[in-house]
């Protein structure tokens, strides 16, 4: 890392979150203008984001190779008051919580106060969304059932293809008009609504390289005034990269990149659309600029390696946008989940893998930065080499990258009725979720809590936590007389809460459809321009709906301990085992201890428990899969919780797998924190029995110790980890490389960290089971290395 | 002769330092050596045994009246169906199933049993063995065993009575044997302080294998001191529970000496 590289990271690392009010305040005056009111909702969004760009501020950090921030400086980040307005209590949160702050001050509170709020008030989507959908839906999303996520955020969860590599925004203006002038007004009825939503995105696509020309002149007169010869260079090179992108299609390694910035840029300020954008296959789409670039003399393999590492710089400066209400509070991340794709397939189905694709491993290790997320796609096609780079990066406990099946992503796109190609050319984003790159709208709805639905069923309907019947009367449980009995009634339970979710889902579709197109998005994603249709009303050429399951583990081993202790060891009566959970194990120790110790759990591949996972996974399909959206896609699942576990679990009693009330429940279809005793490959086997093909994504968790990964020998074994999984049809697996600090908890709760195995001398031992003196040891070693 | 059960107290998965690749461990219960070091002293009685409290991990049966023993007899059915479940990590990584102790040889019927079924269904086997057993024993079930980890320990055999309760006589002619029959041997040389690593055992251990053929790789086992909380909770007398673990840059150096053999040496399994 050279010197500019290692002061901009430091700078980033070091910019305070703030809010900031310029996206907000020229949003309002724009609206307050009277201008919106005489065009139609797509032309008056995409001129807003035209008023946005023409008049944001500029800013060129000091020494950066790509210009462009969503705020006025690094990390001063905008709001989106037609979607969410943010109240003075919302920035006393944000302002003052001591984790994921944004700091606001005077300025910008008055502003957002006293003309922004007013103004939205009424206005906002959210309020629209809270009014519009059913009392059973309010019910079920205060009970904590299922979360919402398009009451802040507006639909994104998408992912740009090459496109943009191919095309300047003046050969997209082109298509925009050639697809106006084929309109049909004699035989189509939607030919007006189509007219305006392609004026719309002209529009948006004009105002794009209005904000790159503005830049490219701001940059020719900081060239003017430079002192130092070289910088000044850099600067008028910049200044006529930004002339030429995004206009016209870049040709260059330098303009591939800050074309891919703007883009970002233009998406993000239009809405803050979930999992921000993301430029996708990134080592597919930059390769052939890089090795053109270097033939030619144009680069040298430094330069493009400090360009990289500039452009990583630029991501980590935007914090996800900061929430309002109760998620304000909870809400602890300021990762947007732009999710870097690195290998996988070619088009063709080849491997992909190239030189850029070790340059971005490179980039990712040396920059730790949290932002953006990177993750590896590995085929059965890929070699062993691209599998071991990533773990050598993994190893030194930096979370990063994440490992994917590009195989099983395929067959997962493909089911879904994708095309092969648009398949091979897709990957995963945000934390998990499979898609076809720059041709599908694939959007989250929300979390749903399964374990929460089995309280609701022992609850016969009630929830204990709202003290309100918001669930069927399915019968008292004491009264089942079999487990398939008590499994018919958790059945109906939750079909019922998909339905109500459902409904929610397509009222919400609708109104995003209807209040809040995005022009400059529906640029980007096919087939939205040759549709003459919004990203958000089904012009994508693919359109999914995801509900999110979260606690598969927790279900399985509540159900199992059900069958188990019930009716088939008939250890408690129904009765008591629900007197211990209304009493939350208190003065039951030995209960509890049989509950979480002596009953089948999900990891241990033990298909007592295991079979029960995959009974409720095909309820839920059921419930969900193939049920059509308003967008002419259909809705699926996935099975990823983010950090919503925590959430859920907070709002549920005691579980009858020993878990104590307002507990966390277990996360993605990871087991039970602390229910795995058989290690690695039993949790792998439990995890596989499940159908990924069948989902958009699941979330596996492993935790190592960096020491086990210390020898080369540690990292072949977990890279055959990995490929047995993957040969098992896997989605995703991801290691948590513990750290000092949770190897202590370990050594203070062992029954949570059963599973924990770490590397003694010469050997390798479960963490719980040495004694005291060598988990000393071990975590001294841990404090060294991490 | 075959025996459908057999007495272990453990089955250990994703085991990855006895024998090549991703293994499962099955732990036979009964010893007929008493070493001083010994890692897993509740391997040493062939019977079930009780103790006051168990680890988190030594019952990992849903019994909870069998809360507080450790090792349970089990049916061949049993043993092959935990075994079994990690074939697609064994046929990955070029692994199998190790069958460790105790003494797994002290119950040559049951273990016998089991080989043969790994060989029908093609799975790798090692057998982790001290070598203190008849050789007839051995010629049962050499065929049907791919791998052997083979202990050597102690060459003088005074010492070898004093730390390990036996003669070692046996367990160097069946060593001999072994190895002038194919290339089946992996040894296993524990690094205990003062007791195996001594100057002198260290050269007879070396003029010892130099002299047997076949030894496909040497490890050599840090002593290492995870299993003091097991004597404690057993109650058992830890008699070496003041040595110090050799140190990474010790190792080193023993190996580059073993290395001499001109046979692959490793440190851990």
């Amino acid at each position: 890392m050279n010197e500019r590289i290692k002061k901009l990271r430091q700078q980033s690392i070091d910019a305070v979150p703030t809010m900031s009010h310029e996206r907000a305040h020229l949003l309002t005056e724009f609206y307050k203008s009277g201008e919106p009111q005489k065009h139609s909702v797509p032309v008056a969004r995409a001129l807003a984001f035209k008023y946005i760009l023409e008049r944001k501020e500029l800013c060129v950090n000091d020494g950066e190779l790509f210009v462009g921030e969503k705020g006025p400086a690094p990390k001063a980040t905008p709001t989106y008051p037609e979607l969410c307005v943010h109240s003075e209590q919302d920035l006393e949160i944000l302002h003052n919580r001591e984790k994921v702050w944004f700091k606001s001050d005077e300025e910008t509170r008055q502003i957002m106060l006293k003309e922004v709020a007013p103004f939205w008030k009424g206005k906002s989507i959210r309020e629209k969304i809270l009014d519009e959908v059913d009392q059973r839906w309010r019910d079920a999303y205060n009970a904590g059932i299922f979360t919402e996520f398009m009451e802040q955020r507006a639909p994104g969860h998408t992912v740009g293809d090459d496109k943009i590599f191919r095309k300047g925004m003046l050969d997209f203006k082109k298509e925009i008009q050639d697809a106006i002038n084929s309109l049909d007004f004699y035989n189509d009825p939607e030919a007006f609504t189509k007219r305006e939503q392609l004026q719309a995105m002209e529009i948006a696509a004009n105002a794009l390289i209005v904000y790159a020309q503005r830049y490219s002149k701001k940059l020719l007169e900081l060239a003017a005034k430079e002192k130092n010869i070289e910088r000044k260079n850099e600067l008028e090179t910049m200044a006529g990269i930004c002339s030429r992108v995004p206009a016209n299609a870049p040709k260059t390694f330098w303009e591939a990149l800050q074309y891919y910035w703007f883009v970002h840029l233009g998406v993000t300020t239009e809405l803050n659309t979930w999992d921000s954008f993301n430029p996708g296959r990134l080592d597919q789409h930059l390769y052939p600029f890089f090795k053109r670039d270097i033939e030619s003399g144009l680069l040298t393999e430094e330069q493009a390696h400090e360009l990289l590492q500039s452009f990583w710089i630029k991501f980590n400066n935007q914090p996800a946008p900061p929430k309002v209400g109760v998620t304000a509070q909870e809400s602890n991340t300021y990762t947007d989940f732009c999710l870097i794709n690195i290998g996988g397939l070619t088009e063709k189905g080849e491997d992909a893998s190239n030189e850029m694709s070790y340059m971005l491993l490179d980039t990712i290790e040396e920059m730790r930065l949290l932002q953006p997320s990177s993750m590896v796609q590995v085929s059965k096609k890929n070699p062993d080499r691209l599998l071991r780079r990533a773990l050598n990066i993994i190893k030194t406990g930096y979370g990063q990258p994440s490992i994917f099946n590009t195989d099983a992503i395929i067959q997962e796109l493909t089911r879904q009725g994708k095309s092969i190609i648009d398949a091979r050319c897709g990957g995963a984003s945000g934390c998990v979720e499979a898609g076809a790159f720059g041709k599908e709208a694939y959007i989250l709805t929300g979390y749903f809590n399964i374990p929460k639905i089995l309280e609701i069923t022992l609850n016969n309907g009630f929830d204990p936590f709202t003290q309100k019947q918001i669930g069927l009367k399915t019968g008292d449980p004491n009264s089942f007389t079999s487990f398939d009995e008590l499994y018919d009634a958790f059945e109906k339970q939750f079909n019922h809460f998909i339905d109500i979710k459902i409904k929610g889902s397509i009222i919400i579709e609708r109104i995003y459809a209807q209040y809040m197109p995005s022009p400059f998005l529906s640029i980007l994603i096919d087939d939205c321009i040759k549709k003459g249709k919004d990203y958000n009303a089904g012009g994508a050429r693919y359109n999914s709906s995801y509900i999110q399951g979260v606690g598969l583990g927790t279900i399985t081993d509540s159900l199992s301990s059900i069958k188990f202790n019930v009716f088939d060891k008939k250890n408690f009566t129904m009765k008591q085992m629900l007197e211990i959970l209304e009493k939350n194990f208190e003065n039951k120790k030995e209960e509890q201890e049989k509950l979480l110790f002596f009953t089948p759990k999900y990891g241990n591949d033990d298909d007592y428990a295991d079979d029960l996972t995959c009974r409720v996974f095909e309820t839920y399909f059921k419930a969900v899969d193939g049920k059509p959206n308003t967008r002419g896609g259909h809705f699926r699942i996935n099975l990823l919780p983010t950090t919503c576990h925590v959430y859920f679990g907070s709002v549920l009693g005691a579980t009858p797998d020993g878990r104590f009330a307002n507990e966390p429940v277990s996360e993605g279809i990871s087991p039970v924190q602390g229910a795995d005793v058989h290690g690695p490959t039993s949790v792998i086997k439990s995890a596989s029995k499940i159908d990924h093909l069948r989902t958009g994504g699941t979330l596996l968790n492993q935790k190592f110790t960096p020491n086990f990964l210390e020898t080369d020998e540690g990292i072949e074994k977990v890279l055959q980890l990995i490929r047995t999984y993957f040969k098992l049809d896997g989605h995703h697996i991801q290691f948590n490389v513990v750290n000092a600090e949770t190897l202590r908890e370990a050594q203070k709760h062992p029954e949570k960290y059963r599973d924990l195995i770490v590397r003694v001398a010469g050997y390798s031992d479960y963490f719980v089971d040495l004694g005291e003196y060598l988990q000393n040891e071990i975590i001294k070693r841990t404090e060294h290395t991490g | 002769m075959m025996q459908n059960t057999g007495y272990i107290f453990d089955i250990k998965k994703y085991s990855v330092n006895d024998g090549p690749g991703i293994r499962t461990t099955v732990f036979f219960k009964g010893c007929p050596l008493n070493c001083w070091w010994c890692h897993n002293p509740e391997s040493q009685r062939g019977e079930p045994e009780k103790v006051d409290q168990c680890t988190f991990r030594w019952n990992l049966s849903n019994d909870y009246s069998k809360r507080n023993s450790i090792g349970s007899q089990v049916l061949v059915e049993e043993v092959m169906k935990e075994v079994e479940k990690d074939l697609p990590f064994y046929e990955e990584s070029n692994g199998g199933v190790t069958f460790s102790g105790g003494e797994p040889m002290l119950q040559v019927d049951f273990l016998h049993s089991l080989l043969l079924e790994c060989k029908k269904k093609d799975i790798q086997t090692a057998i982790d063995t001290t070598g203190f057993t008849s050789i007839n024993d051995f010629e049962k079930i050499y065929d049907i065993t791919d791998i052997f980890l083979y202990d050597l320990k102690l060459i003088d055999d005074k010492l070898h009575y004093k730390y390990c309760g036996v003669s070692n006589k046996m367990i160097h002619e069946n060593l001999k044997m072994l190895s002038s029959q194919g290339e089946k041997i992996i040894l296993r040389l524990p690094i205990i302080p003062t007791i195996t690593d001594t100057e002198q055992n260290i050269f007879e251990t070396m003029s010892f294998i130099s002299a047997l053929k076949n030894i496909q790789e040497i490890d050599l086992l840090p002593y290492h001191q995870s299993a003091k909380s097991k004597y404690e909770r057993m109650q058992k007398e830890n008699k070496v529970a003041e040595l110090i673990p050799p140190t990474k840059e010790y190792m080193n150096e023993l190996r580059n000496k073993f290395l001499q053999l001109d046979i692959p040496v490793k440190i851990g399994g």
